[in-house]
């Protein structure tokens, strides 16, 4: 048959990809409490340990706090540089823009440990916000890159134009550029929220006592016992992800439509 | 027809009594080194359809971006109506822009777009949607106002662009190049549309453009302009028929170009001898000093000022013979280049003129190569001296 072998590669790919994680559902769903197959019978008693486990809940909040809050940052300074380097020429531009990229090339073990270094000499108390600090830095950079892309789409016209009209440059960077850069900023938000979601190296470093879900679940393999749970707390993680990429995305395109813009891909 | 109403002699008496709405004065623009504009001095009259005419880098938009607002300038003043501009801001003069992209709003309606300006109007929102609706009547675009703007076609766009600028009752319009973007029939279309338009609401209009015949058909004057000065202000009638300079007389439309001895001045004239077309009493009118060029002076005159003739037609023009040396047939115009016994003049270099002869019934077009009988008076020559 003509193409079969990219066929069984493509299969073989996404197999590749996707099997582990779709055993995540099924030994969250299994009885027994080693991780192999024969399964056991049905049971939903893990994710019910999982929501009785008042640690794993703190890591819950922590790492969501952390991820809202990196994000916002990330993105909110993202919208800085994004509109300084499409719209403005100022002196060492280019150094400027590659030293807010740079993160994106740094190994993250070096950037938390130097961080932890200077906090930690600086007398910072290691927390939440700590990482948060961290986060907001390996996050800025990918914030960058959506929104100079979202911004450079923009016809510089469409300010003037607002501004001829009789509007403040303040009132015609929001009637006008926010809302057709929003879909930038929502790509810019989810990408943020979710690297920092899944970010392991700087919260271990940089959280103190406080548990981050990744730290969280890494500490718990020690024990064969609460791999079950684990599971199952992957498998809420998976699904909650789906969703949250889906309705980012159905607002994504519900803005790009509006605009009549050209669809210039995002995350689905 | 709009256009010939346009330009009667009657329409642009009426226009030089006007008062001044734009003031010029000594205007200098740099970017960093490069020097914009230099030293513009002009006055565009009230109600007046001004054209700002040039190739690109020739500071045209830079101009109309400083009376716009949104260019500092380096030195000199600009007033509007009278008034300083200043320090005064895009938002708070009394212009409105209609861009070369048209700059619509994609993510509001048309409404939306052509309401946008009066957000600080204090008038009810009843008020507010009927002068929109207006606006919209206006340009043609009745009814349009619950479109999203981003459907639009380019000429729609441009309407929208025009009612969005318009509703805000400006003491000037400014187009930059805002026929660009359209394909030839929408442009044509557009410009006599724009013309009404303009003696309709009365507003003066200022318009940028390289589009010669563009400038030509829409306005009552034309400023042309090269390197950031203006070479030649003046009615289109007067621009083509005698542009001051061999540069603005090329840019305009085709110009032939003869090597020229002048031999002296007389009364009413210069008196020269062209190679070709022997000696000639140009009329003072046609004489002009600013720019010879390098070659020394020459004399010039439009393909269609001269014709082609049998040989031995009667008449009071002068004849001058030649040797066809190119014919390109365009349907409705043929073009020859023709060859003028002894045009080969003072260096040896032969030049063909382009003559331009309407393809009228029952006239034959001649072949390369044939005799041919170049009809032309001294009225129609320019000089460059």
């Amino acid at each position: 048959m003509k193409g079969g072998g990219l066929r069984a590669y493509a299969i073989a790919y996404l197999l590749f990809l996707y099997a582990p994680i779709l055993l995540l559902p099924v030994f969250a769903f299994n009885s027994g409490t080693i991780i192999a197959f024969p399964l056991k019978e049905f049971t939903t008693q893990w994710f019910a340990q999982m929501a009785e486990n008042a640690s794993l809940r703190r890591a819950l909040l922590n790492s969501l706090t952390i991820a809202v809050c990196s994000s916002v940052f990330a993105t909110c300074l993202g919208i800085f540089a994004a509109r300084a380097s499409t719209r403005f020429a100022f002196p060492a531009k280019g150094p400027i823009m590659g030293l807010i990229m740079l993160p994106l090339v740094l190994p993250e073990i070096i950037v938390s440990i130097s961080l932890l270094v200077v906090l930690l000499s600086v007398g910072v108390k290691l927390s939440i916000l700590t990482v948060m600090l961290g986060h907001t830095l390996i996050c800025m950079p990918y914030a960058t890159v959506i929104l100079s892309t979202a911004f450079n789409s923009l016809d510089r016209s469409l300010e003037e134009a607002a501004y001829d009209l009789g509007e403040t440059r303040w009132s015609a960077f929001r009637l006008v550029i926010l809302p057709l850069v929003m879909p930038g900023i929502i790509s810019s938000l989810l990408m943020s929220f979710t690297i920092s979601l899944d970010e392991f190296i700087i919260a271990f470093f940089l959280a103190g006592n406080e548990p981050t879900l990744p730290t969280y679940i890494f500490s718990q393999l020690r024990f064969p016992k609460q791999i079950p749970m684990i599971m199952a707390l992957g498998t809420v993680l998976v699904v909650m992800s789906i969703l949250l990429l889906s309705v980012a995305e159905y607002f994504r395109r519900r803005g790009i439509a509006k605009t009549g813009a050209k669809d210039t891909g995002g995350f689905l | 027809m709009s256009q010939s109403q346009k330009t009667t002699a009657a329409h642009r008496a009426a226009m030089a009594g006007a008062k001044p709405m734009i003031e010029c004065r000594q205007v200098q623009k740099y970017y960093g080194d490069y020097h914009a504009l230099r030293g513009i001095d002009l006055t565009i009259r009230a109600g007046e359809f001004f054209s700002l005419l040039g190739p690109s880098g020739c500071g045209k938009t830079t101009l109309l971006r400083t009376i716009a607002g949104f260019e500092d300038i380096s030195s000199g003043v600009v007033l509007i109506d009278g008034q300083d501009m200043e320090g005064v801001p895009a938002n708070r003069r009394p212009t409105n822009m209609v861009f070369q992209s048209y700059a619509i709003f994609p993510h509001l309606t048309v409404a939306e777009n052509v309401g946008f300006g009066l957000r600080r109007d204090p008038r009810s929102k009843a008020e507010k949607a009927a002068a929109v609706e207006e606006a919209l009547a206006m340009v043609g675009l009745k009814g349009y106002g619950a479109r999203a703007s981003h459907a639009l076609s380019g000429g729609q766009r441009q309407r929208v662009a025009l009612a969005r600028a318009l509703i805000l009752k400006p003491k000037v319009l400014l187009l930059d190049e805002p026929l660009s973007a359209l394909d030839r029939k929408m442009r044509e279309q557009m410009q006599v549309e724009l013309i009404k338009l303009q003696r309709q609401v009365g507003i003066t209009f200022v318009l940028v453009t390289h589009d010669q015949e563009e400038a030509l058909v829409m306005s009552d004057r034309i400023a042309v302009m090269f390197e950031g000065q203006i070479a030649q202000l003046d009615g289109p009638e007067a621009l083509y028929a005698r542009p001051t300079s061999r540069r603005v007389a090329n840019f305009i439309g085709v110009m032939n170009f003869l090597p020229t001895r002048v031999l002296g001045e007389t009364l009413s004239g210069v008196e020269v001898e062209v190679p070709g077309l022997g000696r000639v009493e140009i009329p003072a009118a046609n004489v002009s000093h600013a720019d010879p060029g390098d070659d020394g002076p020459s004399v010039g005159f439009r393909p269609e000022a001269v014709s082609l003739v049998s040989a031995g037609a009667p008449g009071q023009a002068r004849v001058a013979e030649g040797v066809v040396d190119e014919v390109v047939y365009y349907g409705d115009m043929t073009y020859y280049d023709v060859r003028l016994d002894g045009s080969a003049g003072f260096d040896g270099q032969a030049r063909p003129v382009r003559i331009a002869m309407r393809n009228v019934f029952g006239r034959e077009v001649q072949d390369v190569g044939t005799r041919a009988n170049v009809s032309w008076s001294p009225g129609s020559l320019v000089l460059f001296r």
